[in-house]
Order: structure tokens, then C-alpha cells, then sequence
């Protein structure tokens, strides 16, 4: 809670409109920011002398629920304090563009690689936006809803014998 | 009386093939001779990448022993090797390199589909996951099973070698073959 405190500070003080909410989730302070901003901040977490957010944990995609919007989400951590936090930020599907950080943490290259193959966000500024895990030849972006999770190359199947 | 420290044993070894037999002399087919020897020792490449890998390494340990039938020699270069065993879960990605390793085997080539994955997917219907070896190489003998036991695979291996020892001489030059071959897009 105390964490939540300091970090909502400090963000409120420099990116009052950018923030559009901040809760405790479990031990984890959450943040959700405005896509536009999400480089700046991410910039600011890490370089501020008493946050120094200096190590990514973890970035990755996902769809919200009604399938209209993208996000990404960053899991930061500050080692010598033991601070950890994690931000939001969520996008128009159709629009799904967001800046990179990997001019902020190199660790992020591949992880912007995987979320792309995945999601299809389109980080600005990725040196090397390319897939990583799935085939270069694959035309969907599985994780997505929209796409069956199934093989559609199959043809033994039939929907009479799985029952769907 | 000397003692008989050597317990007896019964040796079984390869059957010859029919032919005329003489004093001195046995004459027979080059064709069964080849296939003889062809069954009694295929080098087999283990291309394994899951659990069905576990169950081929008890296939070669000493309990079941893939040696006995002549396959004691791992060959881990394809240009060796006779019999690639594919085990486990092919990934799409997975799919080029296992094309490579079966364009790189030198004919005769026999290719033994082991388990559920390698043979159809298995369990993993989904958008990564290759749907079964034979879409991208020809498969000689399937091996059902998640994962099959031991005896399963040594079943799949001496389907294989009946193949090897009654495989006709012309059958990898015939049209038919080379038609197979070009399905999948194997010159």
C-alpha cells in the first residue's frame, strides 16, 4: 500500500492526465496509463532516484474480454528496494501501435518480438520487429480471439465426434 | 572330470533365404541376400523431442535392448543412417529441420512414426503444432500410443525390418515411388 502511495505520487506530480487509474491488486501496486504517455513514463520509473524501476520483469499482450482492445502490460522492479509494480496500457485493436522499450531495457526486444507474434502490437522504434516463436509464414496472430486456437489444416476431425 | 562351466545356451541366428544348397556351394537371389542383411542391421536416427524420446532411450537401454535386433548403432548423421525414428511432438517450426534430416538420408531410407504426435498431432490440435509427420515426409510404419511402451517401438522396428528384407531392388527406382516422393515435393 505504501508502495502504491509513493509511485501514484510521483506519477500524479508529472503525468496527472496520463494516469487513468491505480489500485492494489493482491501485493501489487497497478497502474493503468494512456498509451501515448507509456514511453515517458516508462522512462521516467526507471530514471527517478528513488523509484529506479531499473529491471524489466515482464512485458506481454493480451485482449480485453468485449475484443475491442489490446494492451500491453510491464512488470517493473527495483532490486535494491525491493519495489515491484505493474502498468497497463490498452489500445484500439485496429490501431494497435505503441512506442518501444527497448531504448530503455534491451531485455525487451524479444519480449515486443513475442507479444507481436502474438497480438500483432506493433511496437515504434523496435529495431527488429519480427516473429520469434511462430513459423515467419504464419498470416494470423493466434492469441488473438478471433483466430481458432485449432489447426485448420486438419481434416480427420468432425464436430459430430467432439460433440461441438 | 572337468566341470562344464558354460552354461548352454540356444543361439538363434538369421534364417537363410531359400535357394539351392550343395555341398560347397549355396545359391540364392543377390535381391534376398541384400534384404538380409539390410534387416539385420538398420542404423536408425532418433530424432527425438518429447516423451516418446524417454520411452525410445528405455527402448535402447539394456532391459529391452533395440541392439538384439541389429540396431545397436545410434547413427546421429542422417547420411548414415537407414531408419529415422521421429518421437515426439513436431512443431511447425520443428518441420523444416525434420524435411532437412529426411532429404539428407541416402535411399533406401525407412522413416517409423512413433506415438500419437508424430503420427497425428496427438493431443496438440492447435496452430503450432505440425498435424502428424506425413504431411511434410513419407512414413513407412506408424507406432500408435501416448507414449507407446517399449515393446510398442521394437513392434514398430521389426515391422520396418520385414519391410527392409522384402523390398523389391527396383522399388526406389519405380515411377510409383518417385511419384510418391514428388506429392511431397521431394525431387
Amino acid at each position: 500500500m505504501e508502495l502504491l502511495e509513493i509511485v501514484n505520487t510521483k506519477l500524479k506530480e508529472n503525468f496527472a492526465d496520463a494516469i487513468e487509474s491505480a489500485e492494489q491488486l493482491y501485493d501489487y501496486p497497478v497502474f493503468t496509463v494512456n498509451k501515448d504517455k507509456i514511453h515517458d513514463i516508462l522512462k521516467f520509473l526507471k530514471e527517478d532516484e528513488t523509484l529506479n524501476f531499473h529491471f524489466l520483469t515482464d512485458l506481454c499482450g493480451m485482449q480485453t474480454a468485449d475484443e475491442k482492445q489490446l494492451g500491453v502490460i510491464y512488470h517493473l522492479h527495483n532490486m535494491p528496494k525491493n519495489y515491484r509494480i505493474r502498468l497497463k496500457t490498452f489500445f484500439d485493436i485496429n490501431k494497435p501501435e505503441v512506442a518501444t522499450a527497448t531504448d530503455l531495457w534491451p531485455a525487451a526486444n524479444w519480449m515486443e518480438r513475442e507479444t507481436y507474434d502474438f497480438f500483432g502490437v506493433k511496437f515504434k522504434g523496435h529495431p527488429n520487429l519480427k516473429r520469434i516463436l511462430n513459423v515467419d509464414e504464419m498470416d494470423i496472430f493466434p492469441l488473438r480471439k478471433e483466430y481458432p486456437l485449432e489447426d485448420q489444416g486438419r481434416t480427420d476431425k468432425n464436430d459430430s465426434m467432439f460433440g461441438r | 572330470m572337468a566341470k562344464e562351466i558354460i552354461k548352454r545356451t540356444k543361439l538363434e541366428i538369421a534364417k537363410s533365404p531359400e535357394g539351392l544348397e550343395g555341398p560347397g556351394f549355396f545359391a540364392t537371389k543377390l535381391e534376398d541376400v541384400v534384404g538380409l542383411a539390410r534387416k539385420n542391421s538398420l542404423w536408425p536416427l532418433p530424432f527425438a523431442t518429447s516423451c516418446c524420446g524417454i520411452e525410445f532411450m528405455a527402448t535402447m537401454a539394456s532391459h529391452y535392448d533395440l541392439g538384439r535386433f541389429g540396431s545397436e548403432r545410434l547413427s546421429f548423421s542422417p547420411r548414415q543412417a537407414d531408419m529415422l525414428m521421429v518421437m515426439g511432438t513436431i512443431a511447425k517450426k520443428m518441420g523444416p529441420t525434420l524435411r532437412q534430416v529426411y532429404e539428407q538420408m541416402a535411399e533406401p531410407r525407412w522413416v517409423l512414426s512413433v506415438g500419437a504426435c508424430a503420427s497425428t498431432g496427438g493431443i496438440f490440435d492447435t496452430y503450432s503444432v505440425l498435424q502428424g509427420i506425413d504431411k511434410i515426409i513419407p512414413v513407412d510404419v506408424y507406432v500408435p500410443g501416448c507414449p507407446p511402451r517399449p515393446e510398442q517401438i521394437l513392434e514398430g522396428v521389426l515391422k520396418i525390418q520385414e519391410m527392409a528384407q522384402n523390398e523389391s531392388f527396383r522399388r526406389r527406382e519405380s515411377e510409383e515411388y518417385k511419384k510418391m516422393l514428388n506429392s511431397y515435393g521431394i525431387e
